[in-house]
């Protein structure tokens, strides 16, 4: 009994003591955090995306409370988010700038030609190096799908070997610009709904050699509406400047001979095959 | 030395290609390329600075004359392969795949030669007067790599220099352009020789050839002491040619990780390289025209042409008297270390040792599976590398670790791919990492 006893009044001793010693050095290393912090970071997504530029969601509040970002850098947060940070801080949202993955291109298994029997690993990065890639266009998409793995947010699909981007999905924080090895992923502002769906500088007459799609820089868009395009050596491009932007009623007036000026919702549809379209378009 | 008694060197690793190929074009002798109206010589034909180009569109030029001009020190000058006219600068389809600039000439033809350099009396001559020449006769290193040759001839002065190794292993293969060469012209490759150690100050001059070319021996061996060269016989096994491979063979030094063949006392040139340092040095002309085998299962008439640089790869093969069936592929240089094109309009350029147009059975698409953990990469391994673990680094891209097991030090002589039973892509994945530790060091 007696030491059963003296036992049970050993171990609270030692507990006592022990936990005394931790709670003293609690005390001494305690390293001061900043509650706002973890505010915010509860606020915000959570992707972990990069598409701030920070390291991830944590490091981007840190940097929203210490002043050096606004709330409105988060290219996933939606306005209502945004605005919730803001108010919890009592600090100004930021103007909002939201942006869009395109690939600018519609170079799909049927449009482009291949040159090279490929056989090796099926990812852009590593094609690319043979020959630089099978594709007959050197600028094109590989249709291989590292941009869609990368993707956090799922937004990418592979489809007739071409890049679409599912545009409710995808939130502009930019990771497939960063993993394509053509630069052929742009981002434009998220109310952007037509682009030139092209990527190659190359002449005309050379991008007819290998594509059905290609854009032979002949002016018509730019002549059309010359506030709204402009080409670019042999290449038109968007002025994503413009106000108003473009509309699909535009692409509509141009009529673009090869059928590479699209709205962003064409582009995915042609490649999920809708019956009505067709490249002679 | 006779036959039995030789020593046949050799090193560890490597693989035996089964069904080689050289005997399509190994007997046939050098044939000159009949003169075409149009040549695309590419500006970029060496390791390094592209020369800057000193012709204008419509200007006349003769045969050997400057067409662009070396631009710093790893750089290297290029001349005109025939007489014509300038048409300008246009994009060609290049090697890599890519558009490249290239100079159009519109041949008149004449082939009307500009006025040659004086030759220099080299056994007297100042080793500088002979680099100068070398330089200005735009030489670059004729086995594949392109490095100007003048660089490779100026090693830092802290660098010592004692052996001189010609390269004439030619282990790809079907490649039988160095074989050609060496047996037509073994005066011509040993002088280079002799001369290339005259500009490295370095008396101890050996050329590798491996066994099978047993004619080439007899033709250099005939001569070689003349000129001080000494013949080292090899075993026939890939990657023999590989510089680090046929250092180890001939004089058994390694090269350490990350060196060059200087940080081992040695100097390693192709015999072709050493062919055009005769011509530069004795006859006065540049580099405007080389050795190049022309050959496949599918090609009519498999031999070596002397083609001049600028000429299309499918007037090449035209000169060989076209396919007798649809190619499955076409490449550069030799089936293992080659690159396949996607284009007949690429131009020959300095480097192009080889045309090779594979027949589709030989150019057979495999499905590859994962590592099966056999070990047969690292036998291969003539570098004593761990392609399978390598591999499996770079699926998982983790190229910290691909970094850590020295994929810096693979020579992608493809060995491993070869031997691996679950067809795994090991050298693409190799060049994958190569590129993406490249790009984090910068």
């Amino acid at each position: 009994m007696e030491t059963i006893l003296f036992a049970i009044l050993l171990m609270a001793v030692i507990g006592l003591v022990l936990g005394l010693v931790i709670g003293w050095f609690a005390k001494i290393f305690q390293i001061e955090s900043d509650s706002r912090v973890e505010l915010v970071t509860e606020l915000l997504p959570g992707a972990n995306c990069g598409g701030c530029g920070k390291a991830g969601c944590s490091d981007f509040a840190k940097s929203v409370v210490s002043g050096e970002n606004p709330p409105s850098k988060c290219p996933v947060s939606s306005k209502e988010q945004v605005t919730a940070i803001a108010l919890a801080l009592g600090i100004d949202a930021g103007e909002s700038f939201q942006q869009r993955a395109v690939v600018c291109c519609g170079g799909d298994r049927e449009q482009t030609k291949r040159l090279l029997n490929y056989n090796g690993v099926v990812d852009c990065v590593s094609a690319s190096l043979v020959a630089g890639g099978p594709k007959g266009c050197s600028y094109g998409c590989l249709g291989m799908g590292t941009c869609a793995r990368k993707c956090p947010f799922g937004a990418i699909e592979i489809i007739n070997n071409l890049a679409v981007v599912h545009r409710e999905l995808c939130v502009g924080c930019g990771t497939c610009v960063a993993a394509c090895p053509r630069g052929v992923i742009k981002l434009v502002p998220a109310d952007a709904e037509v682009h030139v769906y092209c990527n190659s500088p190359a002449k005309g007459p050379a991008k007819r050699q290998v594509c059905n799609v290609p854009c032979l820089g002949c002016r018509k868009c730019a002549r059309a509406f010359p506030n709204k395009f402009k080409v670019d050596g042999f290449k038109a491009q968007v002025n994503y400047e413009a106000k108003p932007l473009p509309t699909a009623d535009d692409v509509q007036a141009v009529g673009c001979p090869t059928g590479c000026l699209l709205t962003a919702d064409e582009h995915l549809k042609i490649e999920q095959n809708e019956p009505e379209w067709s490249p002679e378009k | 030395m006779s036959k039995s008694s030789r020593e046949v060197l050799s090193f560890q690793g490597g693989i035996h290609p089964s069904g080689d190929g050289k005997q399509l074009s190994s007997g046939n002798p050098i044939q000159i390329a009949p003169l075409l109206d149009r040549y695309r010589v590419m500006i970029s034909q060496n390791v390094g600075k592209p020369p800057k180009p000193v012709v204008k569109p419509g200007d006349t030029v003769k045969k050997y004359q400057l067409l662009a001009e070396a631009d710093g020190f790893v750089s290297a000058n290029l001349h005109s392969p025939t007489s014509g006219k300038i048409i300008g600068i246009v994009d060609v389809p290049g090697p890599m795949g890519t558009l490249v600039p290239a100079i159009e000439i519109e041949a008149d033809g004449l082939d009307e030669a500009a006025e040659t350099w004086p030759p220099i009396a080299w056994r007297d001559a100042d080793p500088a007067d002979l680099l100068k020449r070398v330089g200005d006769a735009g030489l670059v290193g004729m086995g594949g790599a392109a490095f100007p040759t003048r660089v490779k001839f100026s090693p830092p002065p802290e660098k010592k220099i004692d052996t001189l190794i010609l390269n004439g292993a030619e282990c790809e293969p079907y490649l039988t352009a160095d074989h050609r060469l060496m047996l037509e012209h073994p005066e011509k490759v040993l002088e280079g020789a002799a001369i290339s150690g005259r500009m490295l100050g370095v008396s101890n001059i050996y050329i590798g050839v491996e066994v099978n070319k047993e004619d080439a021996i007899q033709a250099l061996g005939r001569r070689a002491s003349e000129y001080g060269v000494k013949i080292a016989t090899l075993k026939v096994q890939y990657p023999q040619g590989s510089e680090k491979q046929l250092i180890m063979a001939i004089t058994g030094r390694a090269v350490p990780a990350g060196g060059l063949p200087m940080d081992a006392g040695c100097v390693v040139q192709n015999v072709g390289t050493a062919a055009a340092v005769t011509d530069a040095v004795v006859s006065g002309i540049p580099l405007v025209e080389r050795v190049t085998t022309v050959t496949g299962e599918v090609v009519k008439n498999p031999g070596n042409w002397m083609l001049k640089i600028g000429t299309p790869v499918i007037k090449a093969i035209e000169f060989a008297g076209g396919v007798t069936a649809e190619p499955g592929k076409l490449i550069l240089g030799g089936p293992m270390m080659g690159f396949a094109q996607k284009s007949f309009d690429v131009p020959v350029s300095k480097n192009t040792s080889g045309i090779l147009l594979l027949p589709v059975s030989e150019a057979l698409t495999y499905g590859s599976v994962g590592c099966i953990r056999c070990g047969r990469c690292l036998e291969a391994c003539p570098m004593n590398l761990m392609p399978c673990l390598l591999g499996n680094a770079v699926e998982g891209e983790k190229f910290d670790i691909a970094a850590q097991n020295h994929v810096m030090d693979c020579i992608e002589c493809g060995s491993c791919a070869y031997v691996c039973p679950a067809h795994r892509p090991l050298v693409q994945h190799m060049r994958r990492a190569k590129a993406e530790i490249r790009k984090r060091k910068k």
